[in-house]
């Protein structure tokens, strides 16, 4: 067991920090403020190779490992929780599945421009009536046999990087089957779509919380025709597919929520070393370097548990038929560093007093960006279902 | 040959255009007093091509003697014929310390020449002094007497180092601007002029001068200037600097700026104070919107008064003004500029 | 064309300076970074490379940890990297330093030799041209561009008040200024390949036509007298007033009082 990183990783996250510092500190009061999307530090990102970080070399990728990767989410959602989520639902829910689930075809057509960041992006599966209930997904899709094509009719809601990608993973029934005891189970199947094709258009804009860069929209779908060939993985298994690919997302999200606690831990050190109440700097007062032991115990754990879920997806990719599971790992990383996000934003901001409710000093946007951790890419309540479903199986 | 056969206090007399540079004179005064104490002679090396009549300056301002290498290939600065001519009159005349400015030309040119004659350069001094080596005496090791001690700062001025050069001659040193004294200039002094010329034969280390295209914006020396408007990041906008440039203009002063500031393109680099920029010491130094980067302070803390304005009251710039205010620059300058003219004009 | 850029590993003297309980600095609680004036050099070659192809070699003298600057180098693109590393070497001046790379770049060949201006360290701006000066190859110090053409380097020099464009024949060395442009990032990819790479090392004996009495300490002609912390005028007053005018009026009084108006 160890617990040292190797040079590379070191190195890796020096060139994460940065960038981090240089480009997207700077710009992250703005994106929050005017939800803005940070167009030029995702286009920076995707020319430094930031958006293919875990994919092979020959499909345009870095070759690293997921741990680079969740490094990589990590240092950026330091300093904004929007640009970390960004790289995070490029490349765990689109990048991934394809890398995973993808023909040699669909490889080189939409793998590549990805990984190489020629294209940005995203991943449709949570719908008005569906979230963390999968069966309740209304989107559907049905093969015409004449055209070779499959017909889409739906809509997908809260996407990540929605008006913003040009490649879409979507997630729609195509079949009602009826088990042994009589009940209707929709299945599933994955789909590529290019933004462009006709039927395809944009909803709402969510006016959000946190991650408030991030751009979020409705999908919709009417007569959308998707050829035959942009079928992902066999027709049916759509639902292990998006399973698949939210096991190595959570690993994102829980990347995403360590770097948030880190952010707000490292600005609250800061500001309790400067600033003074009672003539005593707020460092100097028991209750300041109590709470600031428990966050930075908590994060370090958080930490632990990110790296080694993170080492045991690198484990399966490296060895894709080991039949290596990370789901549970990737559970209690994504549980246990968003609770800690959530936690430690918190306590950063009471810290702060009231300037901490001050947009200015940024832990109040912090502890807004922390919220969403701990809802999207399945709740808290999913991954506990997750992780104590393998306990007691 | 003997270290002791090297003598003599030497400068390199700096002149582009034909015009001496200042730091022609301050390294005079500074090698008249090294001289005084060893008991020798100061001798200025004037390189360049129809230069002669400048020496008599240098006499003015300390010269005992005038080495001229006067050549046509010498007209533009260029480091070979440069190096090649000072080299030879050290491989000629043997100085025990040869002093040349620290400015783009002597630190282009020092290395050059310190490397052809074999002897150590200590760049950038800021002090020199004539004094035993090592300091103390050391068991088993020979204590030299009359060694020029060559003080600078070093990591990015938060250390300094003395420096000897005990077993090479001469004994090299590059000099920062603006930080030795002039002498009163001797009246009507004529310089004891020797003409040297080693021949020069263009070989593969001449370069060819393309292009000579000089600023045409004038520049302002600020190492001259008695008072200095400095603004940094916290100006916020080439455009702001209005506010100095009034103040500056009410007090007859001079605006200078951060590093900070020449990255941003806001100020061009010759007005730049700082390590990287240049060291000045005015009466008054005005360190308006600057937080007081080390390398800052490196180039301006030797000033007689600083005064400080900034928004951040824990900006390292208050740890080495004399009056720190904190305050908004936009607010207090402008109404600082009105305040001091209507003093002045009250006087 | 083949570009030899000569990089240092330095303490990051930026803001975190750390000094030990006696007033020494703290080299080891520094960061050590690539020297920043020697990264713009690596950029310009790395340009020259993208725009004229080239083969970049990056060089380095310094402690085994060295490796970390060459590693690097070739994170942002330099193809081959040489550490020079040898106890005997340990404690040199600037004409010790030069004279050990000079050794070690006569095994090598080149066409253009690029050196920071100077290290944020020592700040003396000596090694790139007595390097230059010990191979007998032209130097053209502080380079603000560098363009190549033919056999030829042409370079854009800044002085006090005025620029030279300079042309001189290759093989020669061109010393950079951080102006040459803000250094790439490394990539996540070229970082793992960096680590997949062979360091060259050399040690004293691989460095060719140079005396023993020339490197390291002994071979310095410099010697350090006494390093001392920085003796830093104390700071003066602070005020913090409520109004504007308050503060106007202080910096009137101090004027006054100075006889400055």
């Amino acid at each position: 067991m160890d617990f040292q990183l190797d040079k590379q990783h070191e190195m890796a996250r020096r060139l994460f920090k940065e960038f981090a510092e240089t480009e997207v500190k700077p710009m992250a009061i703005e994106v929050d403020e005017n939800e803005q999307f940070p167009s030029e530090n995702v286009a920076k990102m995707q020319k430094l190779g930031f958006m293919g970080i875990p994919v092979p070399k020959e499909f345009g990728g870095q070759g690293c490992d997921t741990l680079t990767y969740a490094m990589c989410v990590e240092e950026l959602s330091k300093v904004c929780a929007t640009t970390g989520v960004i790289v995070s639902a490029h490349t765990s829910l689109c990048v991934d599945p394809i890398m995973t689930y993808g023909t040699p075809e669909q490889k080189e057509k939409y793998l590549k421009p990805l990984a190489s960041g020629e294209k940005l992006g995203a991943f449709g599966l949570t719908e008005p009536g569906a979230g963390t209930d999968a069966q309740g997904v209304q989107t559907r899709a049905v093969f015409d046999a004449e055209t070779n094509e499959y017909v889409l009719n739906g809509s997908k809601c809260f996407i990540t990087n929605g008006k913003e990608a040009d490649v879409y993973i979507i997630i729609a029934y195509t079949e009602i089957a009826t088990d042994a005891k009589g009940r209707k189970k929709k299945k599933f199947s994955a789909f590529i779509v290019e933004k462009g094709t006709p039927g395809f258009t944009f909803g709402t804009k969510e006016n959000k919380m946190g991650i408030r860069g991030s751009s979020t929209y409705e999908l919709i779908f009417q007569d959308c025709r998707i050829p035959k060939e942009n079928l992902l993985g066999p027709a049916g298994k759509g639902f292990a597919i998006a399973m698949h690919t939210l096991d190595g997302g959570r690993i994102g999200i829980a990347a995403q929520a360590l770097g948030i606690a880190e952010g707000a831990l490292e600005r609250t050190i800061e500001y309790v070393k400067e600033r003074k109440q009672f003539g005593k700097r707020i460092g100097d007062f028991q209750n300041t370097q109590f709470q600031l032991a428990e966050m930075a115990t908590k994060v370090e754990a958080a930490q632990l548990l990110v790296y080694k879920a993170a080492a045991k997806k690198s484990e399966f990719q490296a060895n894709p038929k080991s039949g290596i599971s990370y789901s549970v790992e990737a559970a209690q990383a994504k549980l246990f560093a968003a609770e800690v996000a959530m936690e430690v934003t918190t306590k950063a901001v009471q810290l702060f007093g009231g300037y901490g409710y001050i947009r200015e000093y940024e832990v109040e946007r912090m502890m807004r960006d922390a919220k969403i951790t701990e809802i999207y890419e399945g709740t808290s309540e999913v991954q506990r279902m997750v992780i104590s479903a393998n306990l007691l199986k | 040959m003997a270290l002791e056969d090297y003598k003599g206090v030497y400068i390199y007399a700096e002149q582009v255009d034909n015009v001496l540079s200042n730091i022609s004179f301050e390294l005079l005064g500074e090698a008249k007093r090294l001289a005084a104490v060893l008991n020798t002679e100061v001798t200025a090396v004037l390189i360049g091509s129809n230069v002669k009549d400048l020496a008599d300056q240098l006499a003015v301002y300390g010269a005992d003697k005038v080495i001229v290498v006067d050549d046509p290939e010498l007209k533009e600065y260029r480091t070979e014929p440069y190096a090649h001519a000072l080299a030879s009159v050290i491989n000629e005349y043997k100085p025990d310390i040869m002093l040349v400015g620290a400015t783009p030309i002597g630190r282009d040119l020092g290395p050059t020449v310190s490397a052809r004659v074999a002897t150590g350069l200590t760049a950038d001094c800021t002090q020199l002094e004539i004094g035993k080596f090592p300091l103390v005496a050391l068991p088993g090791q020979e204590q030299k007497d009359n060694q020029l001690l060559m003080t600078r700062p070093a990591f990015g001025g938060n250390t300094i180092a003395t420096i000897a050069c005990p077993n090479n001659r001469p004994q090299m040193a590059t000099v920062r601007p603006g930080v030795m004294q002039k002498i009163d200039p001797i009246k009507d002094a004529k310089a004891n002029v020797i003409e040297f010329n080693p021949g020069f034969t263009p070989n593969n280390k001449y370069v060819e001068i393309l292009e000579i295209v000089k600023n045409t914006v004038q520049t302002v020396d600020i190492q001259q200037a008695k008072i200095l408007v400095s603004g940094g990041r916290g100006v916020g906008s080439a455009e702001n600097f209005k506010l100095l440039d009034d103040l500056a203009a009410v007090l007859n002063g001079t605006v200078s700026c951060s590093r900070a500031v020449v990255d941003s393109g806001w100020k061009p680099k010759d007005l730049q104070v700082g390590q990287t920029g240049k060291t000045v010491r005015p009466h008054v130094y005005f360190a308006i919107g600057i937080s007081g980067a080390i390398q800052h302070v490196a180039g301006m803390e030797e000033s007689d008064i600083i005064i400080a304005i900034n928004k951040d009251e824990n900006a390292p710039i208050f740890d080495v003004a004399d009056y720190g205010v904190v305050g908004d620059l936009n607010k207090i300058v402008p109404e600082l500029t009105a305040a001091i003219k209507k003093a002045l004009a009250e006087k | 064309m083949r570009i030899v850029v000569c990089i240092k590993q330095v303490p990051d003297t930026k803001g975190g300076v750390v000094f030990n309980a006696d007033g020494t600095l703290n080299r080891g609680a520094m960061l050590a970074i690539m020297n920043p004036d020697d990264k713009a050099g690596l950029e310009a070659a790395l340009k020259l490379k993208d725009q004229y192809g080239a083969e970049v070699t990056v060089l380095t003298m310094g402690l085994p940890k060295a490796d970390e600057v060459l590693r690097e180098a070739m994170a942002m693109g330099a193809d081959n990297a040489i550490l020079v590393t040898d106890r005997v070497l340990g404690g040199a001046d600037t004409w010790a330093t030069s004279t050990t790379i000079a050794g070690a770049l006569r095994n090598i060949d080149y066409d253009l030799i690029i050196t920071g201006r100077q290290a944020i360290d020592g700040d003396t701006a000596q090694v790139g041209p007595q390097i230059a000066e010990h191979l007998g190859v032209p130097v053209i110090s502080y380079a603000e561009d560098i363009k190549v053409e033919g056999d030829y380097v042409i370079v854009k020099r800044q002085y006090d008040d005025r620029y030279h464009t300079l042309k001189a024949k290759m093989p020669c060395l061109v010393t950079a200024l951080s102006e040459l442009g803000t250094p790439r990032y490394m990539t996540p990819g070229g970082i793992f390949d960096a680590y997949a790479k062979e360091v060259t090392v050399w040690g004293r004996a691989d460095l060719k036509d140079v005396d023993d009495a020339n490197l390291g300490l002994k071979g310095s002609p410099t010697k350090i007298a006494k390093a001392s912390d920085k003796v830093r005028k104390g700071a003066g007053e602070k005020v913090v007033f409520d109004t504007t005018e308050e503060s106007v009026n202080y910096i009137v009084g101090k004027l006054a009082e100075k006889h400055v108006i």
